[in-house]
């Protein structure tokens, strides 16, 4: 199959005065797994719906691959697509379903039959194929919304909130077919739970306001949030206050937190990028006290996501 | 492979037949006109003669009220669910999306009219039928169901709501089919031509009376080519 790369330049578009998405650009490679965060009216929606030529941008250039077209039916081709809510044709048979939209895609008559089956098994859709769509739980609804943007073997795929109302083992499932459908595809899908990212993606991109606020990998985004280092430790071998004070007194430390009396434990925060592990092992050493716990705390993605998107 | 436009039709009437849409609408056109044009009022045998006049002037009717029902949820459904999204990101084009649900409407109406053929043979054993004023009347039937699903599509997408749609529709067909008639009597001059040129009926009657003329084809032709343009436009129009 022939891959696809998304380029995105200064995207922009305005809802009246409202400024939605505010000259944003990004690339996504093709075996890439993109995850879209950001806070509820973001922009995230907005950017989808440009990627799949539903909103025509007011600014910006899309590049699928080398075409750049703004409203092209044979680029439409290429793109599945999950819009958020999912919306179905609720009268319609599961089956018959698939193959509208098979058709509409235009995969043609003779391969409808086996692709319509293998979407169906794809995404454990056997046991409901010939009901109504109306009829299905929440979370088959979700399948076939996927089973559909998937049933023409499309090179992106573009997913709104892909696990909504899905049950844990569910959204396990679904998230390991993500995972596998982007090794050769490129993914990009916009989500509200944090755990998912870390889950499914190979990148984050968070936007605020209309503005990308961070771009890279997880890891990528904790180093630059952590330019100071946070450790937890436990030290025995003198009283709190002496320990405390002391873990203060270094050059080094910016704020110590008792965070467990009854364990002796601590919170201790860096000033700047310096490691504070050596100088702690150092003064236990120097001191003789007993240098019980010594781990590195991660920033977690929560609290990233935070100090990004408030203000 | 299937057009765009093929492929929206049949999912539409598909689901015509589906939900009872289809059948009510075909037993209750074929009811109307059946006991108006046999069993009731001015019927076939109280005038004596062995033509379908009857039966065109109440289908003219029927069809007015039947049709926005039909088309109103067309469009106004998609934008309420969402649905629509889903169309237009696929590849299919405003054009062909329009285009899809208008020859479902009129294969429906085909349909319902196709039913109403037994009238036909019938009238004709009992007496000398024109044939020709038979087939020019259900063009005229066709060229006009085909003008007020252009409006019911147009105002179908104008609101996401089907009643809005509905009225919407019959409010816009009623000065076609019966007011610009009304109105170009009590007018004079310039207005006067102008309201009987934009009346339906007028042009209805001259055809169904056996008289083709390029003018009513050319008039029901422009009704339903601005009607699904300002659908696509007003589709279109989102972005």
């Amino acid at each position: 199959m022939q891959l696809m790369d998304l380029k995105i330049s200064s995207l922009s578009k305005s809802y009246g005065h409202q400024k939605a998405v505010d000259d944003i650009s990004f690339e996504v490679k093709s075996g890439e797994i993109l995850g879209f965060l950001g806070p509820n009216g973001a922009g995230k929606t907005t950017t989808m719906k440009m990627l799949t030529q539903y909103l025509e941008p007011d600014h910006g250039t899309i590049w699928y691959g080398n075409n750049s077209s703004r409203s092209s039916i044979d680029l439409r081709r290429t793109i599945g697509y999950l819009p958020e809510h999912n919306p179905l044709y609720e009268d319609m048979p599961v089956l018959d379903y698939l193959a509208f939209c098979a058709s509409l895609q235009g995969v043609s008559a003779a391969e409808i039959p086996s692709r319509v089956r293998e979407m169906v098994k794809k995404c454990g859709l056997d046991v409901e194929k010939h009901k109504k769509i109306g009829e299905l739980s929440k979370g088959y609804r979700q399948r076939v919304g996927l089973a559909q943007a998937l049933i023409h073997n499309p090179q992106i795929l573009i997913l709104d909130e892909p696990t909504t109302g899905l049950d844990p083992n569910q959204i396990v499932e679904i998230r390991e077919l993500i995972k596998q459908l982007g090794k050769e595809k490129t993914v990009i899908l916009s989500t509200h739970i944090l755990p998912e990212v870390e889950a499914t993606c190979d990148r984050i991109l968070i936007i605020n306001k209309g503005r990308i606020v961070a771009d890279g990998t997880v890891a990528n985004l904790r180093k630059q949030s952590e330019s100071r280092q946070i450790l937890h430790v436990r030290i025995e071998g003198a009283d709190q206050d002496n320990i405390f004070s002391t873990l203060q007194s270094l050059p080094e430390v910016s704020l110590v937190d008792l965070i467990n009396r009854n364990e002796n434990k601590f919170e201790v925060q860096s000033r700047g990028e310096i490691q504070l592990n050596k100088a702690i092992f150092h003064l236990c050493v120097e001191k003789g006290w007993e240098l019980l716990e010594l781990t590195p705390f991660e920033t977690k993605l929560e609290d990233i996501f935070r100090d990004l998107t408030i203000n | 492979m299937q057009s765009p436009v093929q492929i929206i039709a049949k999912r539409e009437l598909n689901s015509f037949f589906d939900s009872l849409t289809a059948y009510i609408m075909l037993l209750a056109f074929l009811g109307f006109s059946g006991f108006f044009t046999w069993i009731y009022g001015a019927d076939v045998f109280i005038r004596k003669e062995a033509d379908l006049q009857v039966f065109f002037a109440i289908a003219k009717w029927t069809l007015f009220f039947f049709i926005p029902a039909i088309t109103m949820k067309m469009i106004a459904e998609e934008k309420k669910t969402g649905t629509i999204e889903l169309l237009l990101t696929k590849a299919v084009s405003h054009r062909q999306l329009v285009l899809g649900k208008y020859l479902a409407c009129m294969l429906l109406v085909g349909i319902a009219l196709i039913f109403t053929l037994p009238y036909y043979f019938s009238i004709a054993r009992l007496g000398s039928v024109d044939h020709g004023a038979t087939i020019s009347g259900y063009l005229g039937l066709l060229l006009m169901s085909s003008a007020y699903i252009a409006i019911g599509l147009f105002a179908s997408s104008l609101t996401n709501n089907q009643i809005v749609a509905f009225l919407l529709a019959l409010l816009i067909g009623i000065f076609f089919h019966f007011l610009f008639d009304l109105f170009s009597g009590g007018t004079r001059g310039f207005l006067g031509n102008l309201m009987n040129d934009l009346s339906v009926s007028r042009h209805f009657e001259s055809i169904s009376r056996g008289v083709l003329d390029t003018k009513d084809l050319i008039y029901f032709a422009s009704l339903t080519l601005l009607g699904l343009f300002m659908a696509e436009q007003l589709i279109t129009k989102r972005k």
